[in-house]
């Protein structure tokens, strides 16, 4: 049976880690490469490292780290955070990222997503969604890391990118990201129902059972956290531990 | 002796090349590792590996497209009888034709095709993730445990035309193919360079494989 997957996430800023783990035997807290280590030892199904450097100049950095974690990590790296064309995804997977996702190039052009599927392969190819919710049971897609919203429907959008290639939907609630109150199963369920590729829920999660209700509520396939292992709260062992003596399937 | 990685653009080669390395190394050596796409190299290795990903149509021209560079790797494994592993879409490849992005020949050397997966229950398309394996007793299989997890990310999927041929498979949810081999060829759907200690130990038996 196929696994759900849990998948730690890195915020990355000029090839340092910002927000990371508090490993107290850790010679360099910063160093994304040694916090991906970590995780890959502590059972982490793929790893995810979301770029926030503001400078393109900057970006050159986190080449390296992409390359160095391809080197010591033999588990799947997805990587994301401006990405804006052919080249950019060209770049990062030459590194060694096996995965790249796209976020607001994907929104403000949505041949890219075509493109890029058919150029690489749409396993390769994921979609990040950050939605907001703006009625009932209706969601609106924000661009440029969450600071300019759009009127486009979030489900709509979802739909869109799966039927134009893209392999997976890595998808963000902003209302419940930083809030540890759960993920926006609400979002999450509507999302899985309506497309067929893989979905990754993301932005919320609080407590060892936010994990099982994105599953069983949100019907996510993947579940990708930041701050919760972060800082130390619960390791991957513990998230997947929890999960499989709820019945869940999750690679031990 | 020489392992050549075939180098043709493909996606995961980096991967691919960096898992080798670190099982070679940790076995003191016992190859000299080239990522080449050049006829005289393919032609003095030992062992051959064919990365993949993306569209087999794709992939397939990209080998095509390199002067003398199918040739060469056939020589090698097909009469030369050297031992060789495609990795995901390297291993689609070795199929009679795929229907992906419409009919595409393969280059033949195991009986089948490669054909959409269904979309049944709530498997989502595409696979992806870590899924468990039945093996059959194989020696590239040694010190694997019926079960273990391996990363899976794929559409289609390689149907043998004879049970032989599948030396291991996996359920989504019907059992599906993934691992093939007839006589020096070997081919996995699943990725060994993303699928951490049971990847590694599987590249592993790869390397210390002997075929006659």
């Amino acid at each position: 049976m196929l696994k759900k997957r849990i998948i730690p996430c890195l915020d990355v800023d000029q090839g340092r880690v910002v927000k990371g783990v508090n490993f107290v035997d850790l010679i360099d807290a910063g160093d994304p490469v040694e916090q991906a280590k970590i995780y890959n030892a502590e059972g982490a199904d793929e790893l995810c490292f979301l770029d926030i450097t503001a400078s393109s100049d900057d970006r050159e950095t986190l080449f390296e780290v992409v390359k160095k974690t391809a080197e010591n990590c033999f588990i799947p790296l997805t990587v994301g955070g401006g990405v804006r064309s052919l080249d950019d995804i060209s770049r990062l997977l030459h590194y060694g990222a096996d995965k790249v996702s796209i976020n607001t190039a994907a929104v403000e052009n949505i041949n890219l997503v075509a493109k890029a599927s058919k150029k690489y392969g749409s396993s390769t190819i994921v979609i990040a969604v950050d939605a907001k919710k703006t009625g009932d049971h209706k969601w609106s897609i924000f661009t440029h890391g969450g600071r300019k919203q759009t009127e486009i429907d979030a489900i709509k959008y979802c739909e869109e990118v799966a039927n134009l290639g893209a392999g997976e939907i890595l998808l963000t609630s902003m209302d419940r990201d930083g809030t540890k109150m759960g993920f926006d199963n609400d979002l999450l369920s509507n999302v899985t129902s309506t497309v067929d590729i893989p979905v990754i829920a993301s932005g919320g999660v609080g407590t060892l059972e936010h994990f099982l209700d994105g599953v069983i509520v949100g019907g996510a396939n993947a579940l990708l956290a930041a701050s919760i292992f972060h800082f130390g709260e619960y390791s991957i062992n513990d998230v997947k531990r929890y999960l499989a003596e709820q019945n869940i399937a999750v690679r031990i | 002796m020489n392992l050549a990685i075939i180098n043709y653009g493909s996606g995961n080669l980096h991967s691919v090349h960096k898992a080798f390395e670190v099982v070679n190394n940790e076995l003191s050596k016992p190859f000299e590792i080239i990522v080449t796409n050049k006829s005289s190299d393919i032609e003095k290795a030992d062992k051959i590996v064919l990365p993949g990903v993306g569209a087999f149509q794709d992939c397939k021209n990209a080998i095509l497209r390199i002067d003398g560079l199918y040739e060469s790797i056939e020589k090698m494994v097909i009469e030369m009888k050297k031992p060789f592993m495609g990795i995901c879409v390297g291993m689609q490849l070795l199929a009679e034709r795929s229907y992906e992005f419409g009919e595409c020949e393969g280059f033949g050397w195991i009986p089948g095709e490669v054909i959409k997966l269904d979309a049944l229950d709530d498997c989502k398309i595409p696979h992806m993730g870590w899924n468990e394996i039945i093996s059959q007793k194989h020696v590239l299989f040694n010190d694997i445990l019926q079960g273990t997890d391996f990363y899976f990310v794929h559409s289609y999927y390689f149907k043998t035309k004879t049970a032989d041929h599948c030396i291991a498979t996996t359920s989504y949810p019907n059992s599906i193919t993934a691992a093939v081999c007839k006589e020096n060829i070997f081919g996995t759907q699943f990725h060994p360079e993303k699928s951490h200690k049971n990847g590694k130990k599987i590249i592993d038996n790869f390397l210390k494989w002997e075929t006659v």
